[in-house]
């Protein structure tokens, strides 16, 4: 079973091989450049390396938000496209979940945070000791009341994602239980772990067809947002 | 030619998802479009990042009916044609993206076309014997150009607009006057019932550019005339008004077609882009025409709207040409016509 995964959420494209027993190729950028040129070069440049037939390829899994919207959409556009050429399922991995699942063997609580502007993260509460865990469902937050809730849990806390950079300084000063940040070789949202993550997901028989899939992006566009404010006061 | 060559067509540029499936440049054997006005109807112009959203939601649909209809499978395809501008970056993206994806999992070659590109070849496909050289008059929510066409997949843009495009400024006319969203058609009917010369609003001519346009002039001079009859207590005939504006708009539109032409020495015009749907413009641009003997062609208005028939009438042209695109093609929102 080879699964390829597609991560491009946020500013870090990547992409992956995976089979069953292990990760045959993994291929990330963090470095600024638009997911448009490069992802799919990327993966066509690690299928020829890997001496992989693209027909191989048994299901892809996606990174399907929230995120950039943007982002979301060249993930999502480029696994539906080839999903619909080769014939092969998609497996929606949450965002999240797929960046919390790269720590393994930890008692902490995992806690990814994305920078969702306005001082909101996305983010979720996972554990993996033994087996991965949802806590909490990912969802967007303001990281103030992200620190509180995981104060009232008195555990130990591991931050990773791009949040970690913008809200060093607010979690310095309001978390009060003991936390660590993940180091930079796991901190990011990386196709491997999306890949893996999918491969189980996968073989408990959840995907869908390339046409289904959507990205989730947790959030309604403004335009939506400012209307449903207009109708809520009465004067459309 | 020994084999028939079959494009598939993806376009996604504004607020239409289309698929198409065109054989050797000029016959359509599926043309399906997923329009979302309706959606963008509710906030009076299309909203970029719902548009973005719905294409995601039909692109796949999209394809595999055209694919469908035409009877026809991926492996019967020879190569990928998609739009890769002008138009909303995120729109773009969204068929784009999908068709490079479909061009690498099959090993066929890929082909970017050129929003107008693909309105101008609308023509193509209803006119079997047109052929380059012609006029091009291209008018829609987007664009207003004068374009010669001097060969397949060679322009030369004569004109464009100053300001707002023609499609717009219908666009923006229209919500003035309640008529809503889309302009175009809805001044269309409404101005049947009125009389185009009943109000004189003024043509903008621009010095030493005689093929450009501008409408912003135009659409001031409308807004003013309804304010001034709202502070005078005026009724205002709805109908006449918008005749007479979209008889200024046809005016600008047809005679800088036709003084081109004739200056150019050619005897084709033809019109392409949602606007070339407006029955005022058409009537008008088809007397002139007659009158100064010029062959007159202009699609039918499934064609003229935005749809995957044209961008793969378009590819068609650029794939016997020897274009192809690498898997790093980009969308481009503000893409020149005839740049590569």
């Amino acid at each position: 079973m080879l699964v390829l995964g597609i991560e491009s959420s946020s500013m870090v494209a990547s992409v992956a091989i995976i089979s069953d027993e292990k990760i045959i190729c993994e291929y990330t950028i963090n470095n600024k450049k638009t997911h448009s040129q490069t992802i799919l070069p990327m993966i066509d440049e690690m299928i020829k390396m890997s001496e992989i037939d693209k027909k191989d390829i048994d299901a892809i899994a996606v990174s399907g938000g929230p995120g950039s919207f943007t982002g979301l959409r060249i993930g999502g556009a480029l696994a539906k496209g080839l999903g619909f050429a080769l014939n092969i399922p998609l497996i929606h991995v949450k965002t999240l979940e797929g960046m919390a699942f790269q720590l393994y063997g930890t008692k902490e609580l995992i806690v990814p945070i994305m920078d969702a502007k306005r001082n909101q993260v996305y983010t979720g509460i996972y554990e993996n000791e033994n087996e991965f865990k949802v806590i909490k469902e990912q969802t967007p937050q303001d990281i103030e009341e992200l620190i509180q809730e995981l104060n009232q849990t008195g555990r130990k806390v591991t931050f990773l994602g791009d949040g970690i950079f913008c809200y060093k300084d607010i979690i310095e000063e309001k978390c009060k239980v003991e936390y660590t940040f993940a180091p930079s070789h796991c901190n990011m949202p990386r196709a491997a772990s999306v890949a893996a993550l999918g491969l189980k997901m996968y073989n408990e028989g959840n995907y869908q067809n390339a046409s289904e899939f959507l990205p989730d992006y947790l959030r309604v566009s403004q335009a939506e947002r400012e209307r449903n404010e207009r109708l809520k006061h009465g004067n459309n | 030619m020994s084999k028939d060559t079959l494009i598939l067509a993806i376009e996604s540029s504004c607020d239409e998802t289309a698929a198409a499936v065109v054989k050797n440049g000029r016959e359509v054997l599926s043309n399906v479009i997923s329009s979302q006005i309706a959606l963008h109807t509710l906030y009076g112009g299309v909203v970029p990042e719902i548009a973005s959203r719905k294409h995601m939601e039909a692109i796949n649909q999209v394809i595999e009916q055209a694919l469908k209809e035409a009877k026809v499978t991926l492996d019967d395809i020879d190569a990928i044609g998609v739009t890769y501008g002008p138009g909303l970056v995120g729109a773009l993206l969204v068929g784009l993206t999908a068709a490079k994806a479909i061009a690498y999992a099959t090993d066929k070659p890929l082909v970017g076309v050129h929003h107008i590109e693909g309105h101008i070849s609308a023509n193509f496909i209803e006119n079997k014997e047109l052929e380059p050289p012609f006029m091009c008059l291209v008018v829609s929510g987007g664009h207003t150009h004068l374009v010669k066409v001097k060969d397949y997949g060679e322009y030369e843009i004569l004109g464009r607009t100053r300001d707002d495009a023609a499609g717009e400024a219908f666009d923006k006319v229209a919500r003035a006057v309640g008529l809503g969203y889309p302009g175009g058609p809805k001044i269309d009917k409404e101005a049947k019932n009125g009389n185009k010369h009943a109000i004189e609003f003024p043509r903008a001519n621009i010095e030493g550019a005689p093929y450009d346009f501008s409408f912003s002039g135009l659409k001031s001079a409308v807004l003013n005339y309804i304010n001034q009859c709202e502070m005078k207590n005026i009724e205002i005939n709805r109908p006449d008004l918008v005749a007479s504006f979209q008889n200024a708009v046809v005016e600008s539109l047809v005679t800088r077609a036709i003084k081109a032409a004739k200056e150019f020495g050619m005897d084709k015009i033809a019109i392409a882009g949602g606007v070339a749907s407006n029955t005022a413009l058409r009537e008008e641009i088809s007397k002139r025409c007659k009158e100064n003997n010029i062959e007159f062609y202009h699609p039918s208005p499934i064609l003229c709207t935005d749809n995957a028939a044209m961008i793969g009438a378009a590819a068609y042209y650029e794939y016997i040409k020897g274009t192809r695109h690498g898997l790093d093609l980009n969308a481009i929102p503000n893409l020149k016509l005839g740049e590569r």
